[in-house]
């Protein structure tokens, strides 16, 4: 279904979902990257070991969960967008979902945004813990958001935008 | 219409110019194709076909594909997607297959 | 009588692959003219604004407009690489002599060898009113927006689901345009699935199995009816949407540019896996007509990483066969070739090595 609608199905996102005890360990990459083709810069990006070197250049990227601490160096070298990281260990309750983001406005940290899922549906409002910015070369901002523990593989995106005002 | 903020790109416009599309006053910047300006300034009709007298726009914006000509100082058929503003320059929606003076 | 200008090696065209091959050249020795009908070197490269995939060695992870200024910076530093810009190749004659106009003056150049990097064209379908003003190539909005920072419209309606069809997308979404729909005919995404998932994530839905009918308006658009279409291509009745849209964008594919190698009369063949007509060429890029050769999207639509390959193949070679590199060049072509094998290795790449295949299938009609 994926290549019909551009949403990765849930079985898909199985596939490169860690354990549930590794998501509580800490911040970890998820690496939403289904379809073969010739692309390596995320296994040249990471210096944990954690993203496996490649036979072949089309292979899809594979990755040690035990040795990735999260650093999201790969999120922000991903030329398809595909890399997010993921911290349940933030709180009880809440997971921080570190996603890409190359639109405009760039919301601020602190300020509060619509969070959306892989078809672009709304999930909630949600904060945004810190923006980090990709540089002057890199330019890709990576956006941290607090969400509820149970959306943490759910939420991917921001509603375009920016915040959304109550009717 | 002109992008102010973009995430990934800075725009260096040049000198501001003002030039002429068919008698009104364009306003825009040095190094701007001419096609470009008139899409800034909200101007997608370009001319009119000869047989059938339909609207022609812009649709390669690389010099190709002729559905963009326009008078230009009295000279029919220039390709504006290629060709720059100048300062005063006329600008005219062409009517067919535009004629020699 | 104008003077006839002497290089050792003509490049046609300025983008990814005839920079690619100008670099290449020069730095094995050979002196080097490239012509680009633009005023700015650089191709299509100069309008992405995404971050190219492929290997270090194709830039991967750097964005388009910076790996244009990157092979553009090369190429200016070379005191080897001569650039004409501004300056259109008007035709390859019987003794070598090419043609070109600048400033509508008639130039004529005399090299040893030529190499043709003409890029391609985009391609139009039919449906009624496809002549409106407020349709555009997938190329003029990449040009409007990213080049001259403005938007083509209000509301866009992409019809193509293939690689130019989602980066021009998002790159509308960047600008602050509104995507109202992509559709796509076949039935399913062309492009790589990667940036389909980023588009669609930002809200945008992407319809496959459907296609435009018509566009309407009175003097430009002002909206389109979509349909969606069964396992035969069919219309299903029923299925028709009007969306308001001003700006209907086609990206249904390119078509290789090559009159250049047509008039030059290089053996073509058609292939529709390489998008169209192309010349017959061996390993090393060379056509039929000895000295003549070809690298980037006039030998087949391809990505630009591969274009880039190809015009460093096309220049090692071209350069080795005027006595440069004696010992150097033969390792660099091996690499090369490597490179493109390997790029093209995966699902991905096995239309174009199909299509390769057929091009130099010799049982098969040329023209």
């Amino acid at each position: 279904m994926l290549n019909k609608t551009g949403i990765p199905t849930a079985e898909d996102v199985k596939t490169v979902t860690p354990s549930q005890e590794r998501l509580n360990k800490g911040p970890v990459a998820i690496i939403e990257c289904f379809q073969k083709i010739p692309c390596n810069p995320c296994t040249e990006a990471c210096k944990q070991g954690a993203i496996l070197p490649m036979q072949d250049i089309n292979d899809l990227p594979k990755m040690n969960f035990d040795n990735c601490n999260g650093c999201g160096v790969c999120l922000s070298r991903c030329p398809g967008l595909a890399i997010f990281i993921v911290d349940a260990s933030y709180s009880a309750t809440e997971a921080i979902v570190r996603i890409p983001y190359e639109y405009v406005p760039v919301p601020e940290a602190g300020s509060e945004v619509v969070g959306v899922d892989r078809a672009g549906k709304e999930l909630g409002t949600f904060k945004v813990e810190k923006v980090q910015s990709g540089g002057p070369k890199n330019k890709t901002y990576t956006v941290w958001l607090i969400v509820p523990k149970e959306m943490a593989m759910d939420v991917r995106s921001i509603r375009l935008g920016g915040v959304r005002h109550a009717n | 219409m002109r992008i102010e903020e973009h995430p990934i790109l800075d725009f260096k416009r040049g000198k501001e110019i003002t030039f002429f599309f068919d008698g009104q006053e364009i306003k825009s910047f040095e190094g701007e194709t001419i096609a470009a300006a008139l899409h800034a300034a909200g101007v997608r009709i370009l001319g009119h076909s000869q047989t059938m007298h339909r609207p022609r726009g812009l649709f390669c914006a690389i010099g190709n594909c002729s559905s963009c000509l326009m008078v230009v100082n009295g000279e029919p058929n220039v390709r504006i997607c290629v060709e720059k503003v100048q300062p005063g320059l006329r600008v005219e929606t062409q009517q067919g297959k535009g004629c020699l003076k | 009588m104008s003077e006839v200008k002497d290089i050792e090696i003509l490049i046609i065209g300025g983008g990814p692959a005839g920079l690619s091959a100008a670099a290449a050249a020069a730095d094995l020795g050979a002196s080097v003219l490239v012509l680009e009908r633009d005023g700015k070197l650089g191709g299509q490269l100069v309008k992405q604004t995404h971050k190219f995939f492929g290997s270090k060695k194709q830039y991967a992870g750097d964005r388009g407009f910076q790996i244009g200024d990157l092979l553009i910076g090369t190429c200016e530093n070379n005191s080897k690489v001569e650039v004409w810009s501004d300056t259109t190749a008007l035709g390859i004659y019987e003794d070598g002599v090419v043609t070109a106009e600048r400033d509508g003056k008639h130039l004529k150049i005399k090299p040893k060898k030529i190499i043709l990097a003409t890029g391609a064209s985009e391609k139009m379908i039919a449906f009624p009113n496809n002549d409106m003003p407020g349709i555009f190539g997938a190329g003029a909005v990449q040009t409007l927006m990213n080049v001259h920072g403005i938007v083509p419209g209000k509301r866009v309606l992409m019809i193509g689901a293939g690689n130019i069809g989602l980066i021009v997308s998002y790159q509308l979404m960047q600008a602050g345009v509104e995507v109202a729909a992509i559709i796509e005919a076949a039935p399913a995404i062309g492009g790589y699935l990667v940036h389909a998932s980023k588009i669609r994530r930002a809200g945008v839905p992407i319809l496959t199995s459907h296609t435009i009918q018509e566009a309407y308006g009175k003097d430009s658009v002002e909206g389109a009816i979509i349909c969606q279409l069964d396992d035969k291509w069919q219309a299903i009745p029923g299925t028709e949407q009007d969306l308001k849209v001003d700006v209907i964008c086609l990206a249904v594919g390119l078509s290789p540019l090559t009159e250049l190698c047509f008039q030059a009369d290089c053996q073509m063949k058609y292939v529709p896996e390489l998008s169209g007509h192309v010349p017959l060429r061996n390993d090393y890029l060379e056509t039929t007509r000895p000295g003549l050769y070809v690298a980037g999207d006039v030998s087949g639509v391809e990505e630009a990483s591969s274009a880039m390959v190809e015009g460093r193949l096309a220049g090692i070679s071209a350069a080795f066969s005027l006595g440069y590199g004696k010992d150097l060049a033969p390792k660099l072509q091996a690499e090369a070739l490597a490179e493109l094998s390997e790029l093209r290795s995966g699902p991905a790449g096995q239309k174009t090595l199909q299509g390769i295949r057929k091009l130099m299938d010799k049982g098969e009609a040329l023209c």
